[in-house]
């Protein structure tokens, strides 16, 4: 009897680990992939039978990338935009939400209200009107122009709210009767308390900033202002593509990402999905 | 301490009772020239019509103009036909994962978990590349595999009905195991003693799933399917790099008609009125969505 379990649990374990590992191939199939083409020639990528070992060709590649899109300088832009935006956004929505979540003002309802619609809007709504502005202040091919429309992040704001009505109405009272300022409050008291909930915003908004598409690729049309994800595409568009220098190019776009991740994964599962899943 | 001991000479700017503007206002000003204005802005540009430099009102024009566009409806089919198939293949995978990694036979929870997630930080630019060269109809490893087992090469990116089916698996690999963990969280949160309970009533695994597994994460489904819905409406990097919309726009999402009309022809207008029917529609939709599953509870 006892053995007959034994089996079964056996058998069931089996049947688990190996539906799993299944699934772990082909969803890493793909990043491996990846630095196989980085790291090959061209054409390798294609031949038959399929390579699967790294080859030796990863600076070969690297400088075929700068000579035709210019990686440095578009990993450079990539980097000071979204740098520069994830910490003026996490400033930003964080010092909103603390008003939200613990002040009582006019006006306070209303306008929380409005910023909940907007996130309901798909940004395709506001590209246009947006890209237009961007034209009319001469503000094309600027940094500004991709890190000024989306500093004001509702979905930030909401979930910095959401977090800092933890914060005990008594603590912030009793700095008030120690002397201590708003501001001083703010930043000495609140954000303090506040560092898990603002790490998990902080990578939402790099993800979305580093990841980001459509934007960039609209007002952001001189190849040297380029970011990564549309230095990428342009590869794709050219006639004779390259396949080597265009994986190289998603790894580098992927890599970091998947560092930080592997160090932070925590942070970084509860920041993609917005705090919708508490640890 | 500086402020006990001197005496306060002049009245202080930020109070409690002033500071709340001074938090919101650089979040609401932003808001209101970066997402209000443009909002309100597309809504006009939807009723206009320019040309030759000149703007008129147009009424209704566009939107009629729209209504009797072929490759608008080809649009909203090929976005709908993707969003039926894909998300409930995807959220099923999802759950059936989450199931599995919740069972507790299993070790190494924070490997899989790990793994199954790792899609979901990948840039949507880079991932559609990899997987144009993954499905390439000549050379791709998938077809390779495939003759190994001996079926046909498969014109994963050339065939108007294939290029549907590499969408959808595309955005299937990047989204399953996000979904996969929220719905872990939702597993994690169901009381042991319901299943234990069914288990002295004799009910089995399959069972159990059925009467208490689903029921139980019915919130998260509605969750995660509002919000793969609204994603999927808003389809735009993977088509673009992986079909640009082809062949025969048989890949042509809304929003990469969107684009096409404000960014190659520039129709700001027409491009206006097709970024209102998105809005509209994922109202409806989200709307709807919410009213089903909460009629049911």
């Amino acid at each position: 009897m006892m053995k007959k379990k034994k089996t079964r649990e056996l058998l069931k374990k089996i049947g688990l680990y190996s539906f799993l590992f299944i699934g772990v191939i082909i969803s890493m199939f793909p990043f491996y992939w990846m630095f196989i083409g980085a790291t090959n020639p061209s054409g390798q990528i294609f031949s038959i039978p399929p390579n699967l070992t790294p080859g030796d060709h990863f600076f070969e590649n690297l400088r075929n990338l700068n000579e035709s899109v210019g990686i440095w300088r578009v990993m450079f832009n990539s980097l000071v935009i979204t740098l520069i935006f994830t910490a003026v956004s996490v400033f930003i929505c964080s010092a909103a939400g603390y008003a939200f979540a613990k002040f009582d003002f006019k006006g306070r309802n209303a306008i929380f209200f409005t910023l909940l619609l907007a996130i309901m809007i798909p940004y395709h709504v506001t590209l246009i009107p947006l890209f237009k502005l961007m034209a009319d202040l001469e503000w094309l091919n600027t940094y500004r122009a991709v890190i000024l429309p989306h500093l004001s992040y509702p979905f930030a704001i909401f979930l910095m709210r959401q977090n800092m009505k933890a914060i005990p109405d008594s603590l912030i009272e009793a700095s008030r009767v120690d002397g201590a300022g708003e501001f001083r409050i703010f930043f000495r008291v609140v954000l303090p308390t506040m560092r898990p909930a603002l790490a998990a915003v902080a990578i939402f908004l790099f993800m979305f900033q580093w990841n980001n598409f459509l934007w960039p690729l609209v007002v952001m049309n001189s190849s040297d202002m380029y970011t990564l994800p549309v230095a990428l595409s342009s590869l794709v568009g050219m006639s004779r593509i390259d396949y080597g220098q265009i994986m190289l190019g998603t790894t580098i776009s992927t890599l970091p990402i998947m560092i930080f991740f592997l160090l932070l994964q925590k942070q970084f599962i509860s920041g993609i999905l917005g705090g919708s899943v508490k640890e | 301490m500086e402020q006990s001991v001197k005496p306060k000479k002049k009245r202080k700017f930020v109070t409690p009772k002033t500071a709340p503007y001074m938090f919101i206002a650089p979040a609401v000003i932003l808001f209101l020239i970066f997402t209000m204005y443009p909002v309100i802005s597309s809504l006009i540009l939807s009723f206009q019509r320019t040309s030759g430099g000149v703007t008129e009102f147009a009424g209704l024009a566009n939107y009629q103009r729209l209504f009797n566009d072929p490759l608008f409806y080809k649009a909203l089919g090929n976005t709908f036909t993707i969003l039926i198939i894909q998300v409930p293949i995807m959220l099923t995978l999802a759950v059936i994962l989450a199931v599995f990694m919740n069972s507790a036979l299993l070790k190494m929870r924070g490997f899989f978990r790990v793994a199954f997630f790792m899609p979901a930080i990948t840039a949507l630019v880079a991932y559609a590349i990899i997987f144009m060269i993954l499905l390439d109809e000549n050379y791709g490893i998938v077809n390779y595999l495939l003759n190994m087992i001996g079926v046909d090469s498969i014109p994963w990116l050339n065939d108007p009905f294939w290029a549907k089916v590499a969408l959808i698996i595309a955005v299937t690999w990047r989204w399953t195991g996000y979904n996969m963990v929220i719905f872990l969280a939702g597993l994690q949160n169901i009381s042991s003693s319901l299943y234990e309970a069914a288990s002295i009533d004799g009910a089995g695994k399959i069972r159990q799933f059925f009467s208490i597994t689903l029921p139980q994460l019915k919130p998260i489904f509605l969750f995660t399917f509002v919000l793969s819905t609204i994603g999927t409406l808003q389809l735009f990097d993977e088509p673009f790099i992986l079909t640009g919309g082809g062949p025969n726009n048989s890949t042509l999402t809304i929003s990469l008609y969107l684009y096409m009309n404000g960014f190659r022809y520039f129709d700001f207008n027409y491009a206006s009125a097709i970024a209102y029917v998105l809005v509209i529609i994922i109202a409806i939709l989200s709307w709807l969505q919410m009213k089903v599953v909460g009629d049911k509870e």
